[in-house]
């Protein structure tokens, strides 16, 4: 870790900051009166500026000043959070993100940004009766204005310590701000029996000389005022108090040490200057220190990616080792290494799965991303749009999350610009003028599926023709299913819009969509009514890492089949035989269902076994049967990617190691199952024109 | 790259195919192994008809002699695998290569290089990098980059027209 660029830790943590500050900013244009949302936004701006600067990101960290200056009205409550300051807000946000890549980003434009941001916070708000978003600063509000000085009392929240808040940092950035008497109210403290070392069990009462504005002592409490009890007052209402302060300071010390039993008198008469020692002394490890003893909220570590690929490799390992092991197991027939064997098969299939499960990531961190997107969309085009999102906790590998970013975007993009119309033609058909947009995940078996649906028009069959006859990817008039000619969008460069916008309708997109997710081992398909709206549905593996397969053997030759694709396994029955082309089919409960010959498809040598088996696999829901000549068994699959040279090879998706050491190819199924599509159409085109 | 190895000339791992001596750029090899099973890859080709298991990860197996026209026996006790980390436009591709025989690591001197004769050769001399003198011995020093895009693109069409053609 020590080798950690630090300018590269900001970045990160930046980066998580800003989607916060977004996320807030987006919730706040529905909440405009949340308080909450602003002091989210504020905090997430006050620590970029904090670690900007302290990471030598000047650029970054002046900008945001300016930029928290004006958004800190909206926290006064002096200016409303309304949707213009909100696109200010992003826009400002966007340029942090800018200066965080490039600090030499052109100065003129930042100035551009917070110009505008803070005309819009100045615009209406005097005449607003503006939402007080927080009962501190409204108190504070109320007494604006220098004074001689301030008294502030406060007393932190018992579990303070644990979460990091350090009582000293706090005085000490009060007493920068000028000559300060700090006395702390230990009356709170339990005796020794009762006293839990991790806890805060003081209060402190400052008394502030100098005339700052107030919003200098607020400012020392920002981070943890939301929990905190705080009352800061002008000095000159208090001024009869200061008197008294020695002699409740010596007996607060006085009974602070007492509580202890452990203290030296020394402590004890500390004069009220230092009595802020006394609790110092008195803290245990440090809130630093302690806060690693018992942390239960938001226990999460950031872990560098590849460190999660290495494990995931070193474990692949040992599945292939563990099943060697199983192997040899079972030919020695001892029953002590029969039992290890077991034990260690065990043992590894859960650590599999535990490390399998580190690498899953609720697919919420991405839909969030998409609800800016949705955002600037609709205000470009002028459009309305509900975006409702369903399913965020679905767990997906980080790979695959990764890769379905642009996938997403692109079809979120083609929903909101092709297919939900705009308020007046919205109108005319008699639809609410708001469109809805809807991103939902779901887990289907060994898949999860996400839909991008619309109630938008629905796709235009006949364009969708036209487009594709003009293109020459279909005859002119030439028969095809409705299926079959929705699937076209996915054609390269296929593009209906009879305009190319900014946005999308350059024919690029919706074949990157397709290719990527046949990549991932997944597959897109695509519902249409028209009017109505249409739904893109991806189904995706879960993992790309490790799956369970079903052993085949045909020939010599041994091949993986992913389990969860297998529907069922039965015998051949005999009388059936395939034409010599490998195809034909099988009655199934009534269901005719190609099959495959799997010997003829990979060309297999030697005589066939006189008892064929067929595997019935299936995606979504269409089935194809693989006939091989033997069933071996489940195992636990670690895919290999196949290298460049045979990445022109659509059957196999992978490879994989066997116990004994031999290589085994994993089997395509979606692309098998196409195949087998293909043959079942070809028959019942050959039907239809034997009927006719 | 290339270039510079031309100019100094070559540390090379000389093998033989059939009845020839190759050599192979000896920093670029990883290890040599004895036979292992191979796995065939249906519809793949024979230049890389197959994978090989190499310390648990998947290998694709490549034959030279398929590229220079040449019979292909099968293993003996001589036959060895040259596991070899060839540059492919920027990406390291890992690949096996068949040797009949491996002979031992040695110096090719830059002077001893000559550039492939156009005409009067059995092989295919877009394959041929040039070929050196060794004792009274040619060595033939195959473009391994070239003939691995060559075969590897011809497979991988093989295998799509094979695909579309059932």
């Amino acid at each position: 870790m020590s080798d950690l660029d630090p300018a590269e830790v900001f970045r990160q943590e930046a980066a998580d900051l800003i989607e916060t500050l977004e996320q807030a900013l987006l919730d706040l244009e529905k909440r405009p009166d949340d308080g909450e949302l602003v002091g989210l936004a504020f905090r997430a701006l006050h620590t970029l500026k904090g670690s900007g600067a302290m990471f030598g990101f000047t650029a970054v960290s002046e900008f945001i000043h300016e930029f928290e200056t004006a958004f800190d009205r909206v926290r006064k409550g002096e200016a409303a959070a309304d949707r213009r300051l909100i696109a200010a807000a992003l826009e400002a946000r966007d340029h942090v993100a800018r200066l965080i890549d490039d600090p030499d980003v052109d100065p003129a434009r930042g100035q551009a940004i917070l110009a505008a941001l803070k005309v819009a916070v100045s615009g209406e708000a005097p005449a607003l009766g503006a939402p007080q978003p927080e009962p501190a600063a409204a108190v504070m509000a109320a007494a604006a204005g220098p004074s001689a000085g301030w008294r502030v009392r406060f007393r932190l929240p018992a579990d303070a310590l644990t979460l990091g808040t350090n009582p000293l940092l706090l005085l000490d950035e009060l007493r920068a701000l000028g000559p300060c008497d700090v006395l702390a109210e230990a009356a709170e403290v339990p005796t020794l029996d009762r006293l839990e070392p991790q806890q805060c069990y003081l209060a402190w009462d400052v008394t502030l000389r100098a005339a700052v504005p107030q919003e200098a002592v607020d400012d020392v409490f920002l981070f943890v005022r939301d929990d905190m009890d705080l009352l800061i007052e002008p000095l000159a209402a208090h001024g009869a108090q200061q008197p008294e302060q020695p002699d409740a300071a010596t007996a607060a010390a006085a009974a602070l040490a007492a509580a202890a039993g452990l203290l030296d008198e020394a402590v004890a008469v500390t004069p009220p200057a230092k009595a802020d020692a006394v609790p110092a002394g008195h803290l245990p490890a440090g809130p630093a220190r302690s806060s690693a003893v018992k942390v239960e909220r938001n226990a999460t570590l950031r872990v560098p990616a590849e460190r999660l690929d290495e494990l995931m490799d070193r474990v692949g390992e040992l599945v292939i080792a563990q099943a060697r092991l199983s192997q040899l197991a079972e030919t020695i027939h001892d029953p002590a290494l029969v039992n290890v064997a077991e034990e260690i098969e065990r043992l590894t299939s859960s650590l599999r799965d535990t490390t399998m499960g580190t690498r899953m990531v609720p697919i919420g961190s991405l839909f969030g991303r998409f609800r800016r997107l949705v955002h600037d969309l609709s205000e470009e085009l002028g459009k309305s749009i509900n975006f409702v999102t369903e399913g965020e906790d679905t767990e997906l590998d980080k790979t695959v999350i990764e890769q379905l970013a642009d996938p997403l975007v692109h079809l979120i993009r083609n929903s909101i610009d092709h297919g939900i119309e705009n308020p007046e033609r919205r109108a005319e058909t008699g639809k609410s003028a708001t469109g809805t947009l809807r991103l939902s995940a779901s887990h289907r078996g060994a898949e999860v599926a996400i839909t991008v649906s619309d109630d938008g028009a629905g796709l235009n069959g006949e364009r969708i023709r036209r487009r594709a006859e003009e293109a020459g990817l279909l005859l002119p008039g030439q028969a095809i299913s409705e299926g079959e000619l929705n699937r076209m969008i996915f054609q390269p460069g296929f593009s209906t819009a009879a305009q190319v916008t900014s946005l999308s309708g350059r024919g690029v997109g919706m074949d990157v969509v397709k290719r990527t997710i046949d990549g991932l081992r997944g597959s897109i398909d695509v519902d249409t009514r028209p009017g109505k709206g249409s739904t893109m549905t991806l189904r995706l593996p879960l993992t790309l890492a490790i799956i369970d397969g079903l052993l085949v053997r045909v020939g010599q030759d041994r091949y993986t089949i992913p389990l969860a694709a297998v529907e069922e396994c039965l015998e051949l029955p005999t009388g059936v035989d395939g034409d010599a082309r490998g195809r034909s089919f099988l009655n199934l409960r009534g269901d005719l269902v190609p099959f495959l010959k799997l010997r003829q498809v990979f060309n297999t040598e030697g005589r066939p076994d006189p008892f064929q088996k067929v595997v019935v696999v299936a995606s979504d829901t269409t089935r194809v049967g693989l006939v091989v000549d033997q069933i071996i068994g489940n195992n636990q699959t670690v895919i290999k990617q196949l290298s460049r040279l045979h990445s022109g090879l659509k059957t196999f998706s992978g490879a994989t190691i066997l116990g004994d050491g031999t290589v085994a190819l994993i089997l395509d199924v979606m692309n098998l199952v196409a195949f087998g599509q293909k043959l079942e159409e070809r028959r019942r085109a050959e039907t239809l024109g034997r009927a006719a | 790259m290339s270039d510079i190895q031309e100019t100094k000339g070559m540390h090379a791992l000389t093998i033989r195919l059939q009845d020839e001596m190759f050599a192979l750029e000896a920093t670029h090899v990883r290890e040599i192994l004895d036979p292992v099973p191979i796995t065939r890859v249906p519809n793949a080709g024979d230049f890389v008809g197959g994978l090989i298991n190499v310390r648990g990860s998947v290998v694709p197996l490549a034959d030279l002699r398929v590229s220079f026209g040449m019979d292909r026996p099968p293993p003996d006790a001589d036959t060895r695998i040259v596991v070899m980390e060839i540059d492919l436009d920027g990406e390291p591709l890992v690949a096996g290569i068949l040797a009949d025989k491996v002979y031992d690591v040695t110096d090719i001197t830059a002077a001893s290089i000559e550039d492939a004769p156009r005409v009067g050769m059995r092989w295919p001399a877009e394959f041929v990098r040039g070929i050196g003198r060794r004792d009274d011995d040619f060595v033939i020093i195959p473009d391994m980059n070239r003939i691995i895009r060559a075969e590897g693109d011809r497979s991988s069409s093989l295998a799509a027209n094979e695909r579309t053609d059932r």
